[in-house]
């Protein structure tokens, strides 16, 4: 039994954590926060420097050749800082997309780019509001032309390339979804920069006219191959909402510890005492989940979707449950802007709506459980 | 990361398994199956009977409290040891009930605490079967607040340096059928509470002891309460010095809320289950969304404890301790074994009102309804449990407490407020 991770992946995770104390400052978050910047450029060729954005992309296509396990502990500190780059939409989409549908010519030409932090990739699935089922995708390509409009685009603002879930003829369903790349610099693309929840990491909406598109993967594998990665990315995205859990705790309860009221640390009190308490409970149970889906994403195991849903659920419901709790904590502080607690609030109900809102997660892990591709247990 | 065992930890797997298959009653299992709350299943046989047998099998062949030390009928095995041992006794495991609390509380006290002669002639009939065990702490104005215990404890008039103990203990698991018992008494009262406490172990046979079954809430009967009326303890079954009663006790707690918190089931399996039956508007209940949020919920939870634990025996299993996180088990069961039945009858509508066997998983979910209140108070409170949480793990400092330095006898009572 070894449900842990080793010490080698713990030492480089701890290099990635002290790397970004100092240059993902608070000060670091806000001036994306307070801008038009779509991201932090240096921060981005740093962490490609590093090798983080490189980890689990294999050496012959310009990546650092380490497995999931160690991306899923740079996800972590990413989220513990909530981190202003595009690194899930590059990294655990983008990137994850070209390795699993990509032709040989498609991985030798966009992977080397996005590992080098050069260009930033996304996946472009939503047109509209409420849950994305295989009908609500309209946008189509025809003759390699994409027509269509794709909104709230995460990273929208940052991204060169996007990955676009389109019709690829009058087919409807599921099996008329074919996947495209799209270089968004290209004519025939038309850019919103949307105004969010989280300004840390800056969405858009797309309105493709034309645009030329790359079919990547079968025709008519779109859905299911966007399933996969959307499962793939659902750990990862897990493993961020667990490091945004974990800081929103620790500043909870720094400061319970130094706000004195009625005569004492505000900590000392139960109420207060008791809310951090279930946000522990929430934090602790959200790893555990994390690292039972890290196991299932390292081996490719049979429980992969199972435990993705129970990572996201798990991880989503901390998150917001440490967050909301964290501000209830500084009380009228926490409502400043001065103070951080706003923008891991916003984080965390940014992220929550990312990739399939909560609701729809739930739904999946038990379509899964249903299923039996886990032990109910 | 893997699930597998090393190769030791196979090898052992391995010598269990072979063992516990040559030799577990396992004419018994059925009726095992059929178990319920305060009631191991077994109606073929006497259920103690049953019990102190495979529990003297497991002694004689070594099988007993793996992580005692041999000399005092222990195994002599390591922490994962165990943990695969138990694993692998699956469903038989629960024999062991009647002597969780003395192998699991009172023996580490002993252990700690006792002379060494007590420990050799204790601590390997205990181990055994033999002879069971009961923790004599809580009383009925001393729940939570332990320390604030009223059993007096006062040396015998007849300067023979014997004890003489009168007062009342109250949810004391398995009273009825102990031969012994650990009991924490008060011997000063005018010094603050935690100070004026000493511990004790005596015979329950001793005239003037007298155990009462308390009729639960459930209609059940798990545990009792103990009267002292004149009750004489020779000083030599004292454990620490006289006023140490509270740091004893403390080893004792220690491991009451490991034992408690690890493993512990929600119950979801089974809701699953029912909700696939169970029909909304013609469709199976599990298609419906808000059903589905309530499922995935639970999932997660029952999931979530369930891989905190393999990261516990993750650490057993490198030789190191575990981690705090362990102490969130019985806070996260409790509330959702409560939320998950109230669920689940809510899905049966009107007629989830009956109780009885003929009920849906014969009234399971009505049984788990009606004991779930005790799990959240049992074995440190769930408020206390977040105190613990709060205070060890995060480190946030401790409530203001108004009795600390105050003799016992001057702290407001709730029959003795002060004006």
């Amino acid at each position: 039994m070894n449900l842990d991770f080793s010490d080698d992946q713990k030492a480089l995770q701890d290099q990635v954590r002290r790397f970004l104390a100092e240059r993902c400052t608070s000060a670091a978050v806000r001036r994306i926060v307070e801008s038009d910047e779509t991201h932090d450029r240096d921060l981005y060729a740093g962490l490609a420097e590093m090798g983080v954005l490189g980890a689990a992309i294999p050496e012959a296509y310009g990546g650092v050749g380490l497995s999931k396990l160690e991306l899923c502990l740079f996800a972590e500190e990413l989220g513990r800082v909530i981190a202003p780059v595009p690194v899930s939409s590059s990294i655990y989409l983008a990137a994850e997309f070209l390795l699993l549908a990509g032709s040989e010519a498609q991985k030798t030409s966009w992977l080397p780019k996005l590992a080098a932090g050069e260009i930033v990739g996304t996946f472009a699935l939503t047109e509209g509001t409420g849950r994305t089922t295989p009908d609500k995708v309209k946008a189509s390509v025809r003759n390699g032309r994409l027509t269509g409009t794709k909104v709230a685009v995460p990273d929208g603002a940052a991204a060169d390339l996007a990955v676009v879930a389109a019709r690829h003829g009058t087919g409807e369903g599921a099996d008329g979804i074919s996947l495209y790349l799209v270089d968004l610099r290209g004519p025939g693309v038309e850019r919103t920069v949307l105004t969010t929840l989280d300004p840390s990491r800056k969405a858009a909406t797309f309105t493709f006219k034309d645009a030329p598109a790359e079919r990547l993967g079968g025709e008519g594998d779109g859905w299911h191959v966007a399933g996969q990665v959307m499962d793939r990315a659902a750990i990862l995205l897990a493993f961020e909402q667990v490091g945004g859990s974990d800081r929103a705790l620790e500043m909870a309860r720094d400061y319970a510890l130094d706000r004195m009221a009625f005569g004492r640390p505000i900590g000392s009190f139960q109420a207060i005492k008791h809310m951090l308490a279930d946000m522990y409970v929430s934090a602790t149970l959200a790893r555990s989940n994390c690292y039972y889906a890290a196991w299932a994403l390292s081996t490719d195991a049979a429980e992969l979707p199972v435990a993705a849903a129970t990572a996201r659920v798990s991880a989503t419901q901390s998150f917001q449950h440490c967050a909301k709790n964290n501000i209830q904590t500084h009380g009228g502080m926490g409502f400043t802007w001065a103070f951080d607690c706003h923008l891991y609030y916003r984080r965390s109900n940014a992220l929550a709506l990312s990739l399939g809102s909560l609701s729809t997660w739930e739904s999946l892990l038990i379509e899964r459980l249903r299923g039996g591709n886990a032990a109910v247990a | 990361m893997d699930f597998e065992d090393s190769p030791e930890e196979a090898a052992f797997r391995a010598q269990v398994r072979a063992w516990i298959k040559a030799n577990a009653p396992r004419h018994l299992e059925a009726e095992l199956k059929t178990a319920g709350f305060a009631d191991n299943g077994i109606r073929s046989t006497d259920p103690l009977a049953a019990c102190r047998d495979w529990q003297r099998k497991k002694y004689e062949a070594g099988w007993a409290c793996l992580h005692w030390p041999k000399e005092y009928g222990g195994g002599g095995y390591q922490p994962i040891q165990r943990v695969i041992f138990g694993q692998e006794e699956g469903i038989y495991a629960s024999l062991s009930g009647p002597f969780g609390i003395g192998q699991g509380m009172c023996g580490p006290t002993l252990m700690a605490w006792a002379a060494e002669e007590h420990k050799q002639r204790y601590l390997p009939p205990l181990a055994s079967g033999e002879e069971i065990w009961c923790q004599l702490f809580s009383e009925p104005a001393s729940g939570s607040d332990l320390a604030g215990l009223r059993t007096r404890a006062e040396p015998a008039a007849d300067g023979s340096g014997d004890w003489i103990i009168n007062g009342q203990k109250i949810w004391t698991s398995g009273a009825h059928r102990s031969e012994f018992g650990l009991l924490i008494t008060r011997t000063d009262p005018s010094v603050p509470k935690h100070k004026g406490l000493t511990m004790f172990f005596l015979d329950m046979r001793s005239p003037g002891v007298e155990v009462r079954p308390i009729k639960q809430a459930n209609g059940q009967s798990e545990f009792n309460e103990v009267y002292f009326t004149d009750v004489r303890i020779p000083d030599s079954q004292r454990l620490g010095a006289v006023g140490q009663g509270w740091e004893v006790s403390l080893t004792t707690l220690m491991n009451e809320r490991l034992s408690i918190g690890s493993g512990m089931s929600l119950g979801f399996p089974e809701l699953f289950a029912f909700c696939m039956e169970a029909e909304i508007d013609g469709r199976p209940a599990v298609d419906d969304s808000a059903v589905r949020s309530r499922l995935a919920t639970y999932a997660v939870r029952q999931s979530g404890l369930k891989y905190t634990g393999m990261r516990a025996i993750t650490a057993l299993s490198k030789g190191q301790t575990p981690g705090p996180e362990n102490s969130i088990g019985k806070l996260v069961a409790g509330a959702a074994m409560q939320e998950l039945a109230m669920f689940a009858l809510d899905l049966q509508g009107a007629a989830g009102v009956e109780m009885g066997d003929d009920q849906p998983l014969q009234g399971r979910f009505q049984k788990m309804l009606m004991r779930s209140p005790a799990t959240r108070i049992e074995g440190g409170s769930d408020e206390i449990l977040r105190n613990i949480i709060g205070e060890r793990v995060l480190g946030l400092p401790g409530d203001v407490r108004v009795d600390k330095t105050v003799a016992f006898r001057d702290i407001p009572t709730s029959g003795r407020q002060k004006a």
